[in-house]
């Protein structure tokens, strides 16, 4: 049967153009590669190639027409041993209809479902006092010696027994292979410990600190984070990637910077956040068990700050749920990493000022355990958020948005943000001290939305 | 190849109808599967490119024709446990690599049936099956994470080799470098191969590169490397068997780089103002890696044309049916925008 050219689309957008030149002529033969006609479009000229070989039997545009569509017959091809009488039963290549898309999509929803998260697990067991920096080098070495599959790899992670000290001993005790000094070229062994996840191994990927990791914010994202949902399940990605977030002391704008709100802006992303050192070992045993891939913030300022864990090598924290580290009536203050310790001291003085308020520590931000947050909310009515990081587009803005969305009716106050300020970190120690939230700066906030 | 100030060419450059080589070191039957191998690899391009045409296709949609002898000649090389990474520039890749041509054409068109259930596209499939880990869009990205895939073999003891394939444009990416760097320190069995097909977009290697001695780019980080004549299968797959002997023996990386040339545009919209229809139409004439097997078979008495037309006719039905298939499979259902997102522990 004969075949029908038609008018392609030579670009997404393309949806006409012009047919400048034929570089065949009826009764030419065609073979498939071959250039049938040069095209005009609203960008550019461009040649159109022969699928199908045969021989030309009719033009059906003539050269120089303007304004011909896309997917309108332009020539007819004849295959071997036809003729043009055959031309009006042609064939076109029918493109079989789309399957038409339903007008009505699903309702939008802020964020994918999340699976309802199972409550932290009552413990009574014994406690042991450990710092922040002990619980990560436990929690690491503990899941490593559960699991062959898990490894270790950053910079001075080894020899040098962790910049940070986190990883003290574990070279010594797993050997090179499973504890890997690597050169200081943060996208190559991120996009490194990327492929080796694809492949079912479960790297702990270790940045000096998230400053470093701008280097390799792209095989976070777009190689870990999007390849699930890109493969439609094929490939998971079990990756952790960790090291210390927001502000240290005194080292300058570089090194003093809250990622938070970076991460928690991607689907296929886990992000968590520890305050005390029972957060850092359960949140990441947790992260390390994860299929997925999951970015965990820690703060150098916390490394070496003491509190009590449970002992068990099985205590592992449910991701996506928050904790209310003190109860409270009146007022109701969001906080993750180092800003819970402030809340809480915040939480302490208002006490003395007869305010009563709830402190929450997020621990995870994506997914973020809103049903906790506005539970709190529907009995105080008032919500603080405090954050290290700066106030635009950041966790305190998501936090009023929720509030808006989903607890508006109990809100007695607006929604107040204590946030870093909006300024690259200074290094003199008076304009740092400014830049950061503090109690003073917590306490202020709470009155305000007190109105006291 | 026109234009190319390659110091020292592997093989002279060819004359206009390339005499088949007197010593091909693949038997007969063989090279009647590398044939059939990249005739599949062509047709389904053109299909592919047709279907595009057509609206059935959409966004970027980046084409392989030309370039077919690379991925066959290497994939004869590889072995079952073996892993492949790459770029964009896929479909030849996935189909050498034996995934099915239904669910690659689907996952153009954008259908349930697609190897990504339609919600990858053109520029990312994957297939643990096949050893096949993307289809990566970022230019670049492929290169450390395949050198982590062969972290990976390594790490398992699994004797595997993984492959990692870019362009000449890729070759300049930092991460490239970070990639040999750590490769060579670790000796991970990883082959970069660079498909050299002289343009990155529409910018010539000249114009991109500062040396544009690619098989040399790994000689700061102690990574051997061969220029390969990527038109000539033959030549590909004697490279490919030196390269995974050297990777397998725990020798660290390789680097081929395989000259080779794109005929169609970078992606579907592409001016072609950067190149001449005659440097194209001569390396069409002159150096196609298909016509040259085609005459190496019809020397060999292996192939007369009806036998020709006949292979042309099998394989067209082939991807005839994967045409089929891609526009007759259903859209994804639309509760599947919120699957996949996360694995389930
Ligand atoms: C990091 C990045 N920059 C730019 C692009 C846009 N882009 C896509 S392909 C391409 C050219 C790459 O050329 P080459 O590596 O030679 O591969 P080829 O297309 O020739 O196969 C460019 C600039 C991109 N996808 N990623
Ligand atoms: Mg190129």
């Amino acid at each position: 049967m004969p075949i029908e050219i038609l008018m392609p689309a030579l670009s997404p957008t393309m949806t006409e153009g012009k047919i400048t030149k034929w570089l065949k002529n009826e009764g030419d033969s065609v073979e498939s590669g071959d250039v049938l006609a040069e095209i005009e479009t609203d960008k550019a000229t461009m040649e159109v190639e022969a699928v199908d070989e045969g021989t030309v039997g009719k033009i059906l545009v003539a050269e120089g027409t303007d304004n011909v569509q896309v997917n309108s017959p332009i020539a007819v091809l004849l295959e071997d041993g036809e003729d043009a009488s055959s031309i009006g039963t042609a064939s076109t290549p029918a493109p079989v209809a789309a399957a038409p898309v339903a007008a009505t999509a699903p309702a939008p929803v802020q964020q994918a479902p999340v699976a309802t998260v199972e409550a932290e697990p009552d413990y009574d067991g014994p406690m042991v006092r450990q710092t922040v920096r002990e619980a990560l080098g436990a929690a690491m070495s503990e899941e490593m010696r559960r699991d062959e599959d898990v490894f270790l790899m950053g910079e001075e992670v080894g020899q040098y027994q962790g910049a940070y000290k986190i990883s003290q001993g574990m070279l010594d005790e797993f050997g090179e292979k499973r504890v890997i000094d690597t050169p200081i070229t943060e996208i190559g062994f991120t996009g490194i410990g990327v492929g080796a996840a694809y492949m079912g191994l479960k790297p702990i990927v270790e940045f000096m600190t998230f400053n470093f990791a701008m280097q390799a914010v792209d095989h976070m994202i777009n190689s870990a984070a999007k390849t699930l949902y890109m493969s439609g399940g094929a490939i998971a990605c079990p990756i952790v990637f960790r090291g210390c977030n927001g502000a240290a002391a005194r080292v300058g704008a570089q090194h003093s910077q809250c990622y938070a709100s970076w991460y928690a802006h991607i689907p296929g992303m886990k992000v968590l956040s520890p305050w005390s050192a029972a957060d850092a070992k359960g949140l990441l045993k947790a992260a390390i068990r994860d299929p997925n891939p999951v970015v965990f913030l820690e703060n150098e300022l916390l490394y070496g700050d003491s509190f009590d864990v449970p002992e068990s090598d099985e205590f592992v924290l449910p991701i996506g749920k928050a904790k209310i580290e003190r109860p409270g009536n009146d007022v109701t203050i969001v906080a993750y990493s180092k800003m819970v310790g402030v809340a809480l001291d915040a939480a302490e003085k208002l006490a003395a000022e007869g305010i009563d308020a709830e402190v929450i520590n997020l621990r995870s931000l994506r997914p973020l355990d809103t049903a906790t947050i506005v539970t709190s909310v529907m009995k105080t009515n008032r919500l603080v958020s405090v954050e290290e990081g700066w106030p635009v587009a950041g966790m305190g803005a998501e936090m009023a948005a929720i509030m808006m969305e989903q607890a508006f009716d109990y809100l007695d106050a607006p929604v107040k943000r204590v946030c870093g300020e909006d300024v690259p970190m200074p290094y003199a120690a008076n304009l740092e001290l400014l830049a950061l939230p503090n109690t003073d700066k917590v306490t202020e906030a709470v009155k305000e939305v007190c109105y006291r | 190849m026109a234009n190319q100030p390659a110091k020292k060419p592997s093989r002279a450059p060819r004359k206009t109808s390339r005499a088949p080589r007197k010593k091909a070191k693949a038997s007969p039957d063989e090279i009647l599967q590398y044939f059939k191998d990249m005739l599949m690899i062509r047709r389904f391009e053109e299909k592919a490119g047709q279907l595009y045409g057509m609206g059935l296709i959409g966004g970027f949609c980046h084409l392989y024709i030309g370039q077919e002898a690379v991925i066959v000649g290497m994939k004869a090389a590889a072995e079952p446990q073996d892993t492949v990474i790459t770029s964009y520039r896929d479909h030849g890749h996935m189909l050498a690599y034996g995934m099915d041509p239904k669910g690659v054409m689907a996952e153009l068109t954008g259908r349930s049936g697609g190897y990504s259930k339609g919600k990858g596209g053109s520029m990312h499939m994957f297939s643990k099956e096949a050893g096949f880990y993307g289809g990566h869009g970022i230019v670049g990205a492929q290169v450390p994470l395949g050198a982590g895939l062969a972290f990976a073999h390594k790490y398992k003891g699994d004797n595997g080799v993984s492959c990692a394939y870019f362009g000449d444009g890729a070759v300049n990416q930092g991460q490239v470098y970070e990639a040999f760097n750590m490769a060579s320190l670790w000796k991970l069995p990883v082959i970069f191969v660079i498909e050299n097909n002289r343009y990155g977009m529409g910018t010539s290697i000249e114009r991109a590169s500062a040396t544009t001695e690619l098989a040399g780019r790994g000689s700061a980080h102690g990574i051997p490397g061969i220029q390969v004549d990527g038109m000539d299968v033959v030549a590909v797959k004697e490279a490919g068997l030196k390269a995974n002997a050297h990777c397998r023996t725990g020798k660290g990386p390789m680097i081929l780089e395989m000259k080779t040339y794109r005929y169609r545009g970078h992606s579907m919209s592409d001016p072609a103002k950067y190149r001449s229809k005659e440097e194209v139409q001569k390396v069409r004439a002159e150096s196609d890696p298909i016509d040259f097997v085609k005459a190496m078979l019809l020397e060999l008495g292996q192939l007369d044309e009806a036998k020709l037309k006949e292979i042309d006719k099998e394989v067209k039905a082939i991807v005839a049916e994967a045409a089929r298939f891609a526009q007759e499979s259903p859209e994804p259902e639309l509760s599947e925008l919120y699957t996949d997102i996360l694995a389930e522990a």
